[in-house]
């Protein structure tokens, strides 16, 4: 009973606006962790009403974890939440979308072959029986959008329409149940440049409404544009929180990506020699038609570290898998060992492997392993066909499990037990794992992406040493990662990409970390080396 | 499959067993409930399967349908596919051996007719696999669904072509004209007989060592060839898979031929061992039970032979049952039958928390550490 009052009260706290409370949201230690990954750690935050509030971070970094605790989808560990001053618990997202709060997620939430006004209405219908029900969301939903500038026929077909539109039908499905406080899940995603800008304009108007806005996103560019205030997650922590007006591009990318400094070792530099690989105006385009790798063109040399720096999700990943032979470029072309690669001549990895490239791959668990293979199964992905591993068609395990064996004595990697599971075994013995299986096919070419992402300290100075070593005795070697300090510590070279394009390439002696951040931004090098 | 955390021989032995048991006391509750003792309906049930004469003999012909079918569904279910379709491959595999026998049986000579007949069935059976395999590795139609599908289509073929082009001149029921003389498979009980030992009648016969060798081969495939290393890590992972360069979508189109060919061999039994004509109907559901005895069998050729022989038991020791009680009738038997697909087929892993609980308590710390 004590809780419908007190529900009752909070309403009406939150629908007349409590003016003893600035902030619309606040949040007080929040914590939340999924196994022994701690996705949100102790945030605190607090979002004043009526702005434009963005929450940025690398995949990963907590962001979505944490949106899903405000709008009622998990449980915190621990933590408070406030809503409007208010200390609230949500079981569940009807609970929050009743005290104001409205999510519009990623990928939209919609029926298809249902009417926007359907999808609006769904599960809020009324009960007096769907006819009169329709008639009044109809009155209703125009006069929102007649506020908020959010135009949507209500009678089209939902998948018949843009993605920008399927967008507002998701935001007006939130502001028609109420939501005061709404939060976008990396909405620019799916949406061209105008559509973008169309967005915005409409943020700005529910801003002016006095709506509070929690923006999720990784796209800096956006951030500077729109919000009012800035939180940086990293790693489920809150590591920064500044006024947009107050703060750069490149300082926000810094906070991004610049973890703490756990191996820092400057090692000599390489002595490249020949070209071993060499990519011209390389393109990708994926399943939605969006370009994510624009004609990127660059040397490999034998003899030398390229380390490619960049916030995730901006084209490295494509970048590893076209030249690994995973997936195949739209436009473009590039040169393996004198073998020509394009559109038409395509890779595949089994072709790319017997070129002499080695690729550790960037998902260890979803690519590098298989996790319920035995060690020794996993210890010859992509080389089962070998001679020395069996006979014609047939493979023996016997002699795999030697073989495994014998890559883990001089890889270190622990347990040195073949016939564990994959899955048994830690992420840096794993990664040790695979390191050995590439490594030991004497590669020309190797790949390596995040080559210490989750791997514990005694083993990174292990890859690092053993990528080194490759490197002096005539590898060609290529390193993806989101740590910086990797990327200095390792590299000859370093290549920026930003939005799936090469941003500009720089020798190690002349990079510092402001400048790469700067790149990272998607600054050009000219613009980037002023500021130095 | 869910990882389970359970030592192996729990998975292997423990859990089918209780599942087996599970079912028995439930069948065993419902036959004390009609009013017949469940101690004697099962005694009567183990002879009539083993004992009596030529109870073996019936049970294992029973257990050669279920082996093809149950090796069918386990092939697949490595490459994570679910062959809901042996029913309808292995009434084509009957096609196959029909149109091999009748159209070059007295032609060219009879061990060499049942040679081609064999691979005819493999043939067409596969032939009915690699179409849904084709469209879901292409176009992205579900497995399950197509081959459901072509289950029905497969059975309308056959009364199109029984009850018309290839149906028997002057008689009334659907079915070919007999075999060339010969075109047979040797019975196994012939073949005792003949070495001295006495042996009671019954419709096993040669086809229950193809079934063995069947078995073998796929236990080569699947585990010592570098193929089913390339079939197993699709299964788990189809991005290793595309890493590895193994092509996800040819692995899913052979292995669809292969888990077909299977199915089909199931007619050599029931056609070339037993009726020497092709009828309408001769699967009569092996193909569907199948899926229970692979789920059962744990997908491994030695699994697939003991639930194999289990469901040949059942079969056999059922109408035994029938035979002896008035109050049991052929619906009461197939009920049991139900019961035990239900519990070691659907509800396969429900002790598993159970035992997980007793086991993993055991072991404590012992666990290798993860992260």
């Amino acid at each position: 009973m004590l809780d419908k009052i007190n529900k009752v009260k909070r309403e009406h706290i939150i629908k007349n606006g409590d003016e003893s409370s600035p902030f619309a949201i606040s949040l007080i230690d929040i914590c939340k962790s999924f196994g022994p990954v701690q996705a949100n750690d102790a945030i605190s935050l607090d979002v004043t009403r009526g702005t434009i509030h963005g929450i940025i971070g690398e995949n990963g970094a907590g962001k979505s974890t944490l949106m899903s605790i405000i709008y009622g989808f998990y449980k915190p560990d621990s933590g408070m939440i406030k809503v409007a001053g208010t200390p609230v618990s949500f079981k569940q997202p009807s609970d929050a979308i009743s005290l104001g709060i409205g999510m519009v997620h990623q990928h939209f939430m919609l029926v298809p072959n249902f009417t926007a006004l359907e999808n609006i209405i769904l599960g809020s219908e009324g009960k007096k029986g769907l006819k009169s029900g329709l008639y009044a969301a109809r009155k209703k939903l125009k006069e929102l959008s007649q506020t908020y500038g959010l135009e949507v026929d209500l009678d089209s077909i939902t998948e018949d329409l843009p993605v920008g539109i399927q967008q507002r039908i998701e935001i007006l499905k939130a502001l028609y149940r109420g939501a005061k406080v709404l939060i976008l899940d990396e909405p620019t995603g799916v949406l061209t440049p105008q559509e973008t800008e169309r967005l915005f304009e409409i943020l700005n108007a529910l801003k002016s409404e006095g709506v509070t806005i929690l923006l999720i996103t990784h796209k800096l560019h956006e951030v500077m544009a729109i919000t009012d205030v800035v939180s940086v997650m990293r790693q489920g922590k809150l590591v920064a929180h500044t006024k947009t007006k107050e703060t750069n591009s490149e300082w926000l990318a810094e906070q991004m990506v610049g973890r703490s400094v756990l191996v820092n070792i400057q090692y000599p530099k390489g002595n490249p020699k020949h070209i071993a690989l060499s990519a011209e105006k390389v393109s990708v385009t994926d399943k939605r038609g969006f370009d994510s790798l624009k004609n990127v063109s660059f040397d490999l040399h034998a003899g030398e570290i390229l380390g490619i720096a960049g916030i995730s999700g901006n084209g490295q990943s494509e970048l590893l898998s076209v030249l690994s032979g995973i997936i195949q470029p739209a436009a473009g072309q590039f040169k393996i060992a004198e073998e020509l690669f394009d559109a038409t001549h395509h890779a595949d990895p089994q072709k790319v492997r017997q070129l002499g490239v080695a690729h550790v791959p960037e998902d260890r668990h979803a690519e590098g392993l298989i996790l319920q293979f035995q060690a020794f199964e996993s210890a010859i992905l992509g080389y089962e066909k070998s001679p020395n591993l069996g006979v014609k068609l047939l493979t023996d395990p016997n002699i795999n499990r030697t073989y495994c064996a014998q890559l883990m004595d001089s890889f270190d990697v622990r347990p040195q037990n073949p016939t564990l599971l994959s899955s048994q075994f830690s992420g840096g013995n794993q990664q040790k794992l695979i390191l050995a299986r590439e490594i030991s096919s004497m590669p020309k070419v190797l790949l390596v992406g995040q080559p210490t992402r989750g791997v514990d300290i005694g083993a990174i100075e292990f890859i690092h040493n053993t990528l080194i070593s490759m490197r002096d005795s005539g590898c060609a070697i290529i390193v993806v990662s989101v740590e910086l300090e990797e990327i200095l510590s390792l590299s000859d070279r370093i290549m920026v990409m930003n939005a799936g394009e090469v941003v500009g390439t720089v020798n190690k002696q002349d990079a510092t970390k402001p400048m790469l951040g700067k790149m990272m931004a998607g600054m050009t090098l000219n613009v980037a080396e002023k500021g130095v | 499959m869910q990882a389970s955390r359970l030592p192996a021989y729990v998975d292997i032995l423990v859990i089918p067993l209780l599942n087996l048991l599970t079912a028995l006391f439930v069948a065993g509750i419902i036959i004390a409930i009609i009013g017949e003792n469940p101690f004697t309906a099962l005694s009567i049930m183990l002879k009539g399967a083993f004992i009596y004469k030529g109870g073996l003999g019936y049970t294992l012909f029973y257990t050669t349908n279920f082996i093809f079918t149950g090796l069918a569904v386990a092939v697949a279910f490595h490459a994570m596919l679910f062959n809901i379709g042996g029913e309808g491959q292995a009434a084509m595999g009957g096609l196959g051996i029909g149109l091999v026998a009748l159209g070059l049986g007295g032609i060219l000579p009879v061990p060499i007719v049942i040679l081609l007949a064999i691979i005819g069935s493999a043939i067409f059976g596969a032939i009915w696999g690699v179409i849904p395999g084709y469209l879901q590795a292409k176009r992205g139609s579900h497995i399950v669904i197509t081959t459901i599908m072509f289950n029905f289509i497969a059975s309308s073929i056959m009364i199109w072509l029984l009850a018309g082009l290839l149906m028997a001149p002057n008689q009334m029921s659907p079915e070919t004209v007999s075999f060339a003389d010969g075109v047979m498979l040797f019975k196994i009980h012939q073949i005792l007989n003949s070495m001295g030992f006495s042996v009671a009648r019954s419709p096993l016969n040669l086809s229950f060592v193809l079934a063995l060798l069947c078995c073998f081969a796929v236990w080569v495939l699947i585990w010592r060839t570098r193929f089913g290393y390339r079939i197993r890590a699709t299964g788990f992972s189809t991005k290793a898979s595309a890493y590895g360069g193994y092509r996800p979508e040819w692995i899913i189109i052979l292995v669809m031929a292969i888990s077909g060919g299977l199915a089909g061999m199931m007619a050599v039994n029931e056609i070339l061992g037993v009726q020497h004509r092709v009828i309408l109907n001769f699967t009569s559901g092996y193909g569907f039970t199948g899926i229970a005895v692979a789920l059962m069998g744990r997908n491994h050729p030695v699994g697939i032979i003991f639930a194999s022989l289990l469901f040949g038991a059942l079969y056999q020791g059922g109408a035994e049952l029938d035979f002896e009680f008035q109050t049991i009738t052929r619906d009461m038997v197939i009920m049991i039958q139900g019961l035990i697909i239900l519990f070691s087929g659907a509800l396969a892993y429900m002790f598993n928390p159970f035992l997980e609980r007793i086991f993993l308590a055991n072991k404590g710390q012992k666990e290798p550490e993860n992260g």
